[in-house]
């Protein structure tokens, strides 16, 4: 017991006179919170649209008036030709072309129907599906205007099914709510990962670490005196974290608090466990660095926090099971904005407390006092 | 426990096919002040590591303290200081702060660590550098600090690689008189450098070529054995025959 809190002393002593390291650890992962949950936005509006009307008639004004009028469209060109709203497009000016087919109103009026044509740049995945099915959307809502007006009032009330939906625990589809506790887990993840992987390799570097391995010093005591430290500044960051959305972007955890921050301690070993064994395989913080980045980068995109999960095709659901962020990005955010209780998150803590044991033990396992 | 600080039987460490220390045996008896010399790349550094349980040997025998090198590394490190060629104290701590940690691992109490932390600061004339960052220090005092720390404990033996590398003559000489100190309290020295005046100052010395030990005797006896008028002489004489190009 004694030996470890000297090793303890030693650590939090050595982290707090490093002046370069401070910063890091507790003024960078705010400020990025403060910042990225702002540009964060999944919400796609300013949709460059073109149009290329060969019609010019009434209807086509009314359509192209109320598609922008919908907010989320900028009209960026109006031309008669299909050439020069390519242009646009080839010179990134526009995302959509809507195109209107000449006799378009007489079409509509005579034949009852008509056809207009979108062309979307696919370059940007998102833009491109989520602008056509807006316009769609609006088309659709065209197409019903249009059919309550020529129809008898007795035969429009027949034939459209409204669909009317609400968000359940985040009703107005706040985007903040939903970002903040995952990019602060992503926060906690980068700075105990990169921590842990590179303090040991220090050592090694330093030469530190041959004096630790000829002292009677016993490699439990010298793998838990590195983690007790990094595991309080997770604890840390993750409690000033939860304050700045707090106050910040109002996010109030609706579920337990204890339950969090049971999670968090369980989370924060099995870290710390990967960090540690990165560094326990690295002979200096270069290596180590590369090797920590790398897997961070996976911990990142597999989380679900920019691509959702459910769309990722049966071996990509298998990766993101097997990073621990994964698990604990869904408990944030099932605790913090559904209120789930342990019951609704007992299969994440057995995950992350598996988790937790094999790093840890692999890690062990692999540092040898004796080579 | 035996009367030989360190026996040593046939001990040798192979990298694959290279056979870094190659079937070396010597004995050192407590007190003494053993110089282990051999140019670079001779094996003398791995063979030291051997000794002090961090590298598991590859064959032979050897017991440091009384203790198997093969099963009982936790027992010799609770008997051993060691001072390795890269500094080794943390540089982000106070010269007290290192006295405090090193001397506590080795389980000195509270009070032991007050006392001999203050003896040895001033011993080494550190008093007013006992609150100053270790890495601030000048190279010779920090590695007397380390030396001092080393046998902070008082262990059975010391092992010293090349503590005086790169440090003035004038601390060196200082070095040494820390190092007779430590000789006349009983801790063996178990030393390894490349300084021949300070060759002379052992009371034995061993020469490794190439992994082995080609000589092994008094300082004197091995000049008269060589027909020398100096180490310098002796360690030429033996180093010619090196076929393993030093690195």
């Amino acid at each position: 017991m004694r030996t470890l809190r000297l090793l303890l002393e030693k650590e939090f002593r050595q982290i707090f006179r490093d002046k370069g390291l401070l910063p890091i650890l507790f003024i960078m992962p705010m400020v990025q919170l403060l910042i990225m949950p702002l540009a964060a936005n999944f919400d796609v509006k300013n949709i460059n649209l073109v149009v290329v009307d060969r019609d010019h008639s009434t209807y086509t004004q009314q359509m192209v008036t109320k598609i922008a009028s919908s907010g989320y469209f900028h009209i960026a060109g109006y031309y008669s030709d299909y050439a020069p709203a390519l242009h646009e497009i080839e010179r990134e000016n526009a995302d959509i072309i809507l195109e209107i087919p000449a006799h378009f109103e007489t079409d509509l009026v005579r034949e009852s129907r008509a056809d207009v044509y979108l062309a979307a740049d696919a370059i940007n995945g998102t833009k491109a599906g989520l602008g056509t099915a807006y316009l769609n959307t609006i088309l659709g809502d065209f197409n019903n205007e249009i059919r309550m007006r020529w129809l008898p009032a007795k035969t429009a009330a027949v034939g459209t099914v409204d669909v009317t939906y609400s968000n359940w625990f985040n009703p107005e589809m706040n985007y903040h709510l939903y970002m903040v506790p995952g990019i602060l887990v992503l926060l906690v993840t980068m700075v105990g990962g990169f921590i842990a992987a590179l303090n040991i390799v220090k050592e090694k570097e330093v030469g530190t670490i041959e004096q630790i391995n000829v002292t009677p010093i016993k490699k439990w005591q010298f793998i838990i005196g590195k983690m007790i430290p990094f595991w309080t500044i997770g604890m840390v960051d993750f409690t000033l974290g939860l304050l700045l959305a707090r106050f910040v972007y109002g996010v109030i955890p609706l579920g337990s608090l204890l339950l969090l921050y049971s999670f968090l301690a369980i989370y924060l070993v099995a870290l710390l466990g990967f960090g540690l064994l990165i560094s326990t395989y690295s002979d200096n913080q270069l290596q180590a660095m590369f090797v920590a980045f790398f897997f961070i980068m996976i911990f990142m995109l597999m989380s679900g926090l920019f691509i959702s999960v459910d769309n990722m095709p049966p071996w990509a659901k298998i990766i993101t099971k097997l990073t621990p962020v994964t698990h604990f990005i869904d408990v944030v955010r099932m605790i913090v904005l559904k209120g789930s209780r342990f019951s609704d998150i007992k299969m994440q803590f057995l995950y992350e407390i598996a988790f937790a044991v094999a790093l840890n033990g692999w890690a062990i396992w692999n540092y040898r006092k004796t080579a | 426990m035996s009367e030989k600080a360190i026996v040593c039987k046939d001990l040798t460490k192979r990298f694959g096919d290279f056979v870094a220390v190659n079937h070396i045996s010597f004995d050192v008896d407590q007190g003494e002040i053993f110089g282990f010399l051999g140019a670079n790349g001779a094996g003398k550094t791995t063979a030291m590591r051997m000794l002090c349980g961090l590298s598991y040997p590859t064959s032979g025998e050897a017991a440091v303290a009384g203790y198997n090198v093969f099963k009982q590394q936790e027992e010799i490190k609770r008997n051993i200081g060691y001072m390795s060629q890269k500094f080794s104290l943390y540089e982000t701590l106070t010269v007290k702060e290192n006295i405090r940690f090193y001397g506590g691992v080795y389980g000195l109490s509270d009070k032991q660590l007050k006392e001999k932390g203050d003896e040895l600061i001033t011993k080494l004339g550190l008093e007013k550098e006992a609150k100053m960052m270790v890495g601030s220090l000048p190279l010779g005092w920090k590695q007397k600090l380390a030396f001092s720390v080393a046998i902070i404990h008082q262990p059975r033996i010391v092992f010293l690689d090349e503590p005086t590398g790169g440090v003035d003559p004038v601390t060196r000489r200082q070095f040494w008189d820390l190092i007779y100190d430590a000789a006349g309290s009983g801790i063996t020295v178990f030393v390894t450098t490349h300084y021949m005046d300070e060759a002379e100052y052992c009371n034995r010395i061993s020469v490794m070529v190439d992994g082995r030990i080609d000589a092994l005797d008094t300082p004197a006896n091995l000049k008269k054995q060589f027909d020398a008028t100096s180490m310098n002489e002796v360690f030429y004489a033996l180093a010619r025959t090196a076929k393993r190009s030093a690195d």
